[in-house]
């Protein structure tokens, strides 16, 4: 079983964001960055499978300006096998939305075949919550979003927890399946330094949205 | 975020400008409900999408004629309420209802697809916005025009104003930002949804564990009493329901409260949790972290109690008091 983890770098939690003064977004530059904290969980979840001998390989996709290669070593080092960074410039970077970053998803899980595509539940940067959803709608799979917990039930079933709003819900899902990763799904571990090492030797494919067929063109604007 | 309050404010005035221009445009509410009960989020959905043309409802599910006709078709400003009755829809996994909104789509195509930014309208709307090559646009806490919209972004800490060109405006409605569409008054015509295609398996519904409490729901009420770290242990956390029970109150906790287990997941306030804006807010032993207060800051009046005088709690607090909990809140239960 193949799992795909998408990861996004976004600014780390714990700093206090400043607008820009014309508005236009928020300042970025010199601003600690990091993994997305729910792509963490997600990706955590998919090495766990990995431990447990029911996924073969772990493949780490990010998309965005090449600094996101950090983020991806960072999976690496986590236990990812190998990644692929589709790459964009910055200013592109700006205009992606989860309707793009979805059908790009789209477009790996064809040439991959994955069984399970992890990912988080939502970016704590622009809070859209709607990737997972999205792409499990352009594939046509079953959805388990919110996840806390995942148990294999049989070479082609899982049963996930999902936490909803008045509590919890079992559903059983059929592989292939895209798997959203809440908080409470597990509690990540820490790349060491060897780790860290070594994943400067793993795979890291570049790509282009272009070779996936996708046009960076955004539906929506960011006005202010 | 004076912002969306002011927004809010100003909806009335904006409604009739936007009616006139939105005579032929048309608006499908997904309706969330459990069994005969309509979820509030629902009527909320319903008024803010009040102002994107004539409203449609999809109710799906199983034995719904009777909240739809008794109660989603008295709502205001309703004109029809399409009923999907089948077995699949039971539980209302969103691979099935995604189905259903698709098939009613093809069929009537709306402008506006539209629900509350609840678990049900998160997990089913981006899913047939996928279908309609749409960006969906989540957790709307403003509305400017047919096509502008305000929406928090870095845990609340920003607002982003994004005007949208999808084919079709995939929309979800935070609740705490609108009011409620009355239950009365309206008069919607009761139809049949289309057959959809139910062929999926890839989904099952198994089994459910809801939160049961006496207490009023978290998101509609107009106390809350909320605990965090500084509460101690899941013992202690009984005077925050005690607290809660005096007031009437429904009770919250931050993420510390729910993963160090003196509460369950269900109450938890925050970026990642539920967003509120109740009347009273009382934060006790709450640090104020952004992911914490993303989820509380419009609450018209704030308390906090901490004994830690430069907890960030105390930026957002109305009224503040600096002691330990564990005196100050048994005094105030006694003193009510």
């Amino acid at each position: 079983m193949r799992a795909l983890v998408a990861v996004k770098r976004v600014i780390d939690y714990a700093i206090k964001i400043r607008v820009k003064p014309d508005k236009t977004g928020v300042i970025k530059e010199n601003v600690q960055h990091s993994m997305n904290p729910f792509d963490e969980i997600a990706l955590e979840e998919a090495v766990r499978l990995k431990e447990k001998q029911i996924v073969k390989e772990v493949v780490a996709v990010s998309l965005g300006s090449s600094k996101s290669q950090e983020t991806l070593r960072t999976a690496l080092a986590k236990g990812a096998d190998r990644a692929i960074h589709i790459e964009v410039e910055e200013a592109t970077a700006e205009k992606i939305e989860p309707l793009l970053v979805a059908k790009i998803l789209r477009g790996i899980a064809e040439t991959e075949k994955p069984d399970l595509i992890f990912l988080g539940k939502q970016a704590i940067d622009d809070d859209c919550g709607q990737t997972a959803q999205l792409l499990a709608g352009l594939l046509n799979w079953p959805q388990a979003m919110y996840a806390s917990v995942i148990e294999r039930e049989s070479d082609k079933t899982f049963v996930v927890t999902r936490e909803v709003d008045g509590g919890r819900e079992l559903i059983r899902i059929k592989t292939p399946a895209v798997i959203s990763a809440d908080l409470r799904l597990n509690e990540p571990r820490y790349a060491t330094l060897p780790n860290i090492m070594k994943a400067k030797n793993k795979p890291l494919e570049k790509k282009k949205p272009s070779d996936y067929g996708i046009e960076i063109v955004r539906q929506t604007q960011i006005l202010e | 975020m004076n912002g969306i309050r002011f927004f809010s404010n100003h909806l009335s005035k904006r409604h009739d400008i936007l009616q006139t221009a939105l005579r032929f445009t048309s608006t499908l509410v997904l309706a969330e409900h459990a069994g005969d009960k309509l979820n509030p989020i629902t009527l909320k959905a319903v008024n803010a999408a009040s102002n994107l043309g004539e409203i449609s409802v999809l109710v799906a599910g199983t034995n719904i004629t009777n909240v739809a006709e008794q109660v989603i078709a008295k709502v205001e400003q309703v004109k029809r309420v399409f009923i999907a009755d089948h077995e699949k829809l039971k539980h209302q996994l969103p691979e099935y209802v995604a189905k259903t909104v698709e098939t009613l789509q093809k069929q009537c195509k709306f402008d506006y697809i539209v629900a509350g930014a609840s678990t049900f309208g998160r997990d089913v709307l981006p899913r047939v916005a996928a279908q309609f090559d749409s960006a969906p646009i989540t957790d709307i806490i403003a509305i400017h025009s047919s096509d502008t919209f305000t929406r928090p972004i870095y845990a609340g800490n920003a607002l982003c104003k994004v005007k949208t060109n999808a084919p079709v405006k995939f929309l979800t409605f935070r609740g705490t930002a609108f009011k409620s569409a009355k239950e009365s008054g309206g008069n919607g015509k009761i139809e049949k949804a289309p057959e959809s295609d139910f062929s999926f398996d890839g989904v099952e519904f198994l089994s459910e564990d809801l939160l049961k409490s006496e207490r009023p729901d978290l998101q509609s009420a107009k106390v809350i009493v909320s605990g965090g770290r500084g509460v101690g242990s899941a013992d202690n956390f009984k005077i925050i329901y005690e607290l809660a029970d005096k007031l009437k109150a429904a009770v919250g906790a931050s993420r510390a409260a729910v993963d160090a287990g003196y509460v369950s997941n269900e109450l938890q306030i925050g970026q990642t949790g539920k967003v509120v804006a109740p009347e009273l807010y009382i934060a006790v032993g709450i640090s104020g972290a952004i992911q914490h207060t993303a989820g509380m800051k419009d609450s018209k009046i704030i308390v906090a109690i901490n004994k830690d005088p430069d907890a960030p709690i105390f930026e957002i607090a109305d009224i503040g008091l600096k002691a330990d909990l564990h005196k100050a809140v048994p005094e105030l239960i006694k003193a009510l």
